[in-house]
């Protein structure tokens, strides 16, 4: 039986209800998300968890580590000032596919070029659900949003290959029916030194299904199951039988060198010239 | 790679022939200043790079970061992890900017922010001066936000007003623009720099409360919420939607207008703290020159050669524009009859002139936007068209 920490997590002065919809996958990526850090023994003086704007930004409101609630797209750079100020502290964002990857798409890339030590988790639900339903930069081709009523144009980006490519040491994807793997991931996340991002993919009963019909939460997550796939068994799959599959695992778990472990070594040649400098 | 060198003088005083953009990392170092992010662009570049080169020397980090707004935004996270933070920028840039310096408002993080101004609007000029951000400076981001903004005229002025700028960015707990120009910018000057135990450096108030007492923006000790960086026994949250003293999310409307009250009041009921204005020759004057920023180099070199021809002119430089200086303006205008606003741009702080000199005085705007610096002769000219 799993234990409930959550409860430990949660703000003491901050009154709820919280503002996602029943069925919401937000709850799970961020019970998930305490999971990790809980079994890693990290103090929650060390934390600080950062977001940007969107429903899944607001997570940071609702538990017990410090935190910003950012403007929208910037969470990365907001928390590379925070992370690079104080090498010490542990970053974990949390950022929607439109934040991270529409408005704050360059901050995306260049964290993972960076490759700073900062985990963050990109909840994709392939729709904006705040400012009610538009079609996001993950949003399937064909599928119907409030700025695609005859079917998104557009191309979704494949989050995980994107930040693979871009540099980050670690990437994974896991859905938010795969509850243990997602927490593993996160967990691997923010273990490894360097940039790392978890794409956890959710369900939005509320927006996503009102225009394209997928049914309520429970039939979500059912479907979010049978899309899954492993990336070895995804291996063994053409590209037609892919089509509609959800690949997840991990992508890439590398070790380049971290920004902050860079800037140290940068400061010691800064000091030699200091040397120089005050010998005037 | 540095272009100046500072030697040291007898008194242990960093001297040296330097621009302002130098001047200006110089004394933000002294200052205390330990983070700048920054984005290439012209006429502010050097800042990035004596950032770059100095920084790590002193304990501090510098990050280029992938766009203006990044700089900004990461400006705001090192504020908020206990840094002194900064960064500089030019016209696009800036613009660019507003955004994240409506979040510092908000949140209330200490942190300065430089604009070398150029001709714009857009790209415009991108080598050549412009003072046409004044009033971006006050409402470039959205919604009524509170700020601080100073106008150096000369590279000594430069490093003076830097360190009010980090002063007054700790003190109040607010963003600070330093509203520099091209010409000061690139301009070199002899500067002395004080010795590290001449400076007196303002730090912002820390919390005397126990974490479990915490508020992000407790109001119990003042206007001005102690600071309590991010890494330690106080958890706290920050958010850009009005929120009450936790940093929670608000839309009561009593708690909105007491919480934008706040904001407000902590500068507005200050300012005889924040404002500062230099009189130059107004005792006897029967024209003045009201100016900020290098323009006012050049109403001086006017009011000198104007007193010797029989023109009785004072100078009123604004060293703060905004909050803007009302008191100063309207007492000079209550008794000199004539008055000329000298600014790089087609008319913008001519506007807050006639606002605060409520009519008392025949007001006339001197304004050049060419991408060329003013003479004392124009503004000479000038006056001497206006009296026909």
């Amino acid at each position: 039986m799993m234990e409930n920490i959550i409860h430990d997590y949660l703000r003491p002065k901050k009154s709820f209800p919280h503002v996602w919809c029943p069925g919401c996958g937000d709850g799970i990526v961020l019970n998930a998300m305490v999971r990790a850090i809980h079994s890693l023994g990290k103090s929650k003086d060390e934390v600080v968890f950062v977001s940007g704007i969107g429903c899944s930004s607001r997570a940071p409101a609702y538990t017990d580590f410090s935190s910003l609630h950012g403007i929208h797209g910037r969470a990365l750079p907001f928390a590379t000032g925070i992370k690079l100020a104080n090498p010490k502290l542990t970053v974990v964002v949390f950022s929607g596919d439109g934040d991270a990857l529409a408005i704050g798409g360059n901050h995306f890339i260049h964290a993972c070029r960076r490759n700073i030590d900062i985990t963050v988790v990109v909840i994709n639900n392939n729709i904006y659900g705040m400012t009610g339903g538009q079609a996001s930069p993950t949003m399937p081709t064909g599928a119907y949003g409030a700025t695609a009523p005859y079917g998104n144009l557009d191309r979704p980006f494949d989050v995980c290959k994107l930040a693979a490519a871009a540099g980050a040491n670690y990437v994974a994807r896991a859905t938010a029916f795969q509850f243990f793997q997602l927490e593993k991931c996160i967990k691997e996340g923010i273990e490894k030194k360097g940039f790392s991002v978890i794409e956890a993919v959710t369900p939005c009963p509320s927006l996503y299904s009102f225009f394209n019909n997928t049914g309520r939460g429970v039939d979500m997550l059912k479907k979010l199951r049978d899309r899954a796939v492993t990336t070895q068994k995804a291996a063994t799959l053409s590209p037609a039988e892919l089509e509609d599959k959800i690949v997840t695992g991990v992508f890439a778990n590398e070790n380049f060198r971290e920004y902050c472990a860079g800037y140290a070594e940068l400061v010691e040649k800064a000091e030699r010239s200091k040397k120089n400098e005050e010998s005037l | 790679m540095l272009f100046y060198k500072l030697f040291k003088d007898k008194d242990g005083r960093k001297v040296g022939f330097v621009q302002a953009n130098e001047a200006c990392i110089e004394a933000a170092l002294l200052a205390g200043m330990r983070f700048f992010a920054g984005y290439p662009i012209t006429p502010s570049s050097e800042m990035a790079s004596v950032s770059s080169e100095k920084l790590p020397m002193y304990g501090g980090k510098f990050i280029q970061m992938e766009d203006e707004i990044a700089a900004m935004t990461a400006v705001c996270g090192a504020s908020m992890a206990g840094l002194k933070a900064m960064t500089a920028t030019s016209g696009p840039g800036f613009s660019l900017k507003q955004e994240a310096i409506g979040y510092a408002a908000m949140n209330e993080i200490p942190c300065v922010i430089v604009n070398v101004q150029r001709a714009g609007p857009s790209t415009g000029l991108p080598t050549q001066v412009s003072q046409g951000d004044v009033m971006q400076a006050r409402w470039g981001t959205h919604g009524d936000h509170p700020i601080i903004v100073l106008s150096p005229s000369t590279v000594v002025e430069t490093a003076d007003l830097t360190f009010d700028a980090f002063n007054l960015a700790e003190k109040y707990r607010t963003p600070v623009i330093l509203l520099m120009d091209e010409t000061l910018a690139h301009m070199r000057e002899k500067i002395t720099l004080p010795a590290e135990n001449e400076l007196k450096l303002v730090e912002r108030k820390r919390a005397t409360v126990p974490p479990s007492d915490y508020r992000s923006f407790d109001t119990r000790f003042g206007d001005v919420p102690p600071f309590e960086p991010y890494g330690g026994k106080y958890h706290f949250h920050i958010t850009g939607l009005t929120h009450d003293e936790m940093g929670f999310p608000i839309v009561e409307p009593d708690d909105v207008v007491k919480a934008m009250d706040r904001i407000h009041r902590k500068i507005n009921n200050n300012l005889d703290d924040i404002v500062k204005v230099k009189q130059f020759q107004t005792d006897d004057a029967e024209i003045l020159l009201v100016s900020f920023g290098t323009p006012v180099r050049t109403c001086l070199g006017a009011m000198e050669i104007g007193r010797k021809e029989g023109l009785k002119i004072g100078v009123l430089q604004l060293q703060t524009i905004w909050p803007f200086p009302d008191k100063a303006v309207l007492n000079l205008a209550k008794k000199i009859g004539k008055i000329f606003v000298v600014e790089l741009n087609m008319g913008q702080i001519i506007n807050e002139v006639q606002r605060a000199s409520q009519g008392k005085s025949n007001i006339k705007g001197i304004n050049k936007y060419d991408g060329l610096f003013i003479s004392p002769d124009e503004i000479l000219s000038h006056i001497l068209e206006s009296k026909g």
